[in-house]
């Protein structure tokens, strides 16, 4: 008991770099998904067909082999990376591939009725995106997006496989010195459990505060 | 009304295609100053691509349409219009959706005032006070704060000809506004169009319903194929009609109007 106390301060740390990961690679993929979802349903073709690949070929390639690949790859490109970077980069590349398929779902199933009305009132293009189309988009963005945050702290943990000292190999430095996997472990899977909980529970309040007919 | 002064709307050898298929075969139609005109037509016939093509929601390949002398889809012959050359034009031409359309996130008022403030740039007051007015010469008064999901089909209709003639349009658009409607909401909507038509606003209509069509229509058409097939009177086209496909489709109308009363 008193070695898993003794943990805890390790634990902490771990759950700090988790926590850093999982929020940055939340604001990377959230950025550059909704500029390139926004863009594969109106950019110019050669640009749609180009998103269209990415998002392919990212979501078909398993986060590991991503991770593996940015870590051990970019040194030979002459741009070596700290493990905490290479994962970063790499897990937020994955979820683009994701946020771009979700703001496309989102927004383009916004009936066309819609675009037809604010034009036939002389909204413009970029006025008709934001008073018109984005808010409704809003709505059919946020679940699956929560969806996704949920899935982004829960693939940190593989940031651990290149040597980020993260939650999970925190943990397993824990176990290491205590020979006590299950009580750690179980300590671990509660943590995860709390954040992605809270995240799971504030979806389902955004979504009631975002329908548009009152209760 | 002189007789010589220019249509409001002049449309002249308008041909459209949706790939190969054909849909206007060069119309020509006229809109006076202060008209009603009505399309009628069975569906496919391209009374809507037509309706569309006058506030560029449609392109047209050829032909012209102007809206006071200026040309809606073309800058130059050949040159297609840009995305705020596009916006000024429709903003002083008003529609009217079947499926009325309204913005489901925004209240009656909300949507009234949208185009109020962003196109017309009135300030949050006034763009309120002018919804409010609006609202409430369609009868809906005591709904401005309410959200479309809240309304009935009927009360929607009218919240969406409140936003499209708060704009003060010189001409008013409405594509089968009463089809989405249960039969007891349609006369509602309709009185407010007559009494828009009361007050002298342009209207290129297009709908189903004759009584309507023979009441408000100063001139009613017919279209057949991407074609004017009649063009005359309400009284001459709808109540002894000449023309084959016509006469067919009035019937075929009148039946199933026969059905929808048993």
């Amino acid at each position: 008991m008193s070695a898993i106390i003794n943990a805890l301060p390790s634990i902490w740390g771990g759950l700090v770099i988790t926590l850093a990961l999982s929020a940055l690679v939340v604001l990377f993929s959230l950025i550059a998904g909704v500029i390139l979802g926004l863009a594969i349903l109106w950019a110019p073709a050669p640009v749609r067909l180009a998103i269209r690949a990415y998002s392919d070929v990212i979501r078909s390639i398993p986060l590991l082999v991503l991770i593996f690949f940015v870590y051990y790859g970019t040194p030979a490109l002459g741009i070596p990376l700290s493990p905490f970077w290479a994962a970063v980069i790499a897990l937020s590349a994955f979820k683009t591939g994701h946020i771009i398929e979700i703001v496309r779902g989102a927004v383009g199933s916004i009936p066309r009725g819609q675009t037809d009305a604010g034009k036939a009132i002389g909204l413009t293009f970029v006025q008709r995106l934001t008073y018109v189309i984005l808010p409704q988009a809003l709505r059919r963005f946020l679940p699956p997006w929560l969806n996704a945050v949920t899935d982004s702290v829960k693939g940190s943990a593989l940031a651990s496989l290149v040597g980020v000292v993260d939650l999970m190999l925190s943990l397993q430095q824990v176990i290491g010195r205590t020979y006590e996997p299950m009580p750690i472990y179980v300590i671990g899977a509660l943590i995860y459990f709390v954040i992605n909980f809270t995240l799971s529970s504030a979806s389902r309040r955004l979504e009631a505060r975002f329908a548009y007919v009152r209760d | 009304m002189s007789a010589t002064e220019p249509p409001l709307v002049a449309i002249r050898d308008l041909c459209k295609s949706f790939g190969a298929v054909r849909v206007l075969e060069g119309v020509s139609l006229d809109v006076p100053r202060g008209s009603v005109v009505v399309l009628i037509g069975a569906s496919g016939s391209g009374k809507t691509t037509l309706l569309r093509c006058v506030n560029a929601l449609e392109t047209y390949d050829s032909g012209s349409i102007t809206v006071e002398g200026t040309e809606v889809g073309f800058r130059a012959p050949g040159r297609r219009r840009g995305e705020g050359e596009l916006a000024a034009i429709r903003a002083g031409i008003g529609m009217v959706f079947q499926q009325f359309n309204l913005f489901p996130h925004l209240t009656a008022a909300e949507n009234v005032m949208l185009g109020l403030r962003k196109v017309r740039k009135l300030d949050k007051e006034e763009a309120r006070s002018r919804a409010i007015h609006w609202l409430e010469r369609v009868g809906l008064g005591a709904k401005t704060e309410s959200l479309p999901g809240e309304l009935s089909g009927g009360q929607q209709q009218r919240v969406g000809i409140a936003r499209a003639v708060a704009m003060e349009p010189k001409l008013l658009l409405l594509d089968e506004i009463t089809s989405a409607l249960d039969p007891e909401l349609v006369g509602e909507v309709l009185a407010v169009v007559r009494r828009l038509a009361g007050d002298g606003m342009t209207m290129l209509v297009v709908t189903h319903e004759m009584a309507f069509a023979r009441d408000v229509g100063d001139r009613v058409v017919f279209m057949d194929a991407g074609r004017i097939a009649v063009e005359g009177k309400p009284r001459d086209v709808l109540v002894d009609p000449q023309h084959p496909r016509l006469r067919s489709f009035l019937s075929r109308v009148e039946l199933k109007r026969a059905e929808e009363d048993a």
